[in-house]
């Protein structure tokens, strides 16, 4: 993430947006809205929904300006409300009956070995990305992990929230948090590992 | 410290695996972590478990940095039409 704007000029644009200046908030949206658009397609995945919770989340951050202290960024500021205005999205949708996820969960023998054992993965990260389909792979396999734990996986390894914010957000404790993300990675380590283990192509 | 050399049994891949999130954050008291490297030494399963399960979270993170795939783009004119719409009405 590139800073878009300094501590001062963050300041300025503030003060133009609380004395109601049209043009400064057409600024904050063309400044953060493009990338704003793209946390919110992460999280809702439907198209339409994520450009309603943009308008959403920026006309509630408009309405809220006059608490926004200055002491982060407005970029993290804004960030916050988008996911949030995701998460409510989300929890108001109706629910299909989420996928169970044991089956891509590791299994173990009785005397505790894991079965079948698992494989190297022996390319590098970096050489992996110069691989045009990985990203697209790595993507697709997100979204096929259950509702809840991909929701996890993507505010935590994604967005970056803290472990506190995001079980805050979900109204769960951080420990159940923890676990839940711990098996949103197995389970995606799953979902890649047949096109990833063994040598370097 | 006393390093028991032998006799000790090690924790099973179960546990290694169930607990790696804690490993990884570095969250397991120190005890702990020492058996987890004590089993990690000898185990090439939980090792290659613990090398994939590192890089899925840094997969993860870098398939959506800006650039990769897709950039994230601007925001479609309508839509920062329709926002500042909205704000007018709000």
């Amino acid at each position: 993430m590139e800073p878009s704007l300094a501590g001062g000029e963050d300041q300025a644009l503030l003060a133009e947006l609380r004395a109601g200046s049209e043009a400064a908030f057409a600024r904050l949206l063309r400044e953060h809205g493009g990338r704003m658009l793209a946390v919110a397609r992460r999280l809702v995945r439907d198209e339409e929904d994520a450009r309603d919770a943009v308008q959403e989340a920026f006309v509630s951050a408009f309405r809220s300006l006059d608490r926004f202290e200055g002491g982060s960024r407005i970029a993290t500021w804004l960030h916050r409300i988008v996911v949030n205005c995701c998460l409510m999205r989300l929890r108001s949708r109706r629910r299909r009956p989420e996928e169970s996820i044991e089956d891509l969960l590791p299994r173990f023998l009785e005397d505790g070995h894991q079965i079948p054992p698992a494989v190297d993965w022996s390319e590098p990260v970096d050489a992996l990305l110069q691989r045009q389909e990985i990203c697209a792979l790595v993507r697709a396999s997100i979204d096929r992990l259950p509702e809840s734990f991909r929701t996890v996986l993507v505010l935590r390894d994604i967005e970056e929230l803290s472990t506190n914010e995001a079980a805050g957000l979900l109204g769960i404790t951080e420990n159940a948090l923890k676990i839940r993300l711990h098996r949103a990675r197995q389970a995606l380590r799953t979902l890649l590992d047949p096109h990833l283990r063994g040598a370097a192509r | 410290m006393s390093e028991k050399p032998s006799g000790k049994p090690y924790i099973p891949c179960e546990e290694v695996v169930t607990f790696l999130w804690a490993y990884v954050a570095g969250e397991l008291p120190a005890e702990k972590t020492s058996e987890f490297e004590r089993h990690l030494a000898v185990c090439p399963s939980c090792v290659a478990y613990l090398d994939s399960y590192r890089k899925t979270i840094e997969l993860s993170r870098e398939s959506f940095q800006p650039g990769s795939c897709e950039p994230d783009g601007e925001m479609p004119e309508d839509l920062i039409q329709a926002v500042l719409a909205a704000r007018r009405g709000a």
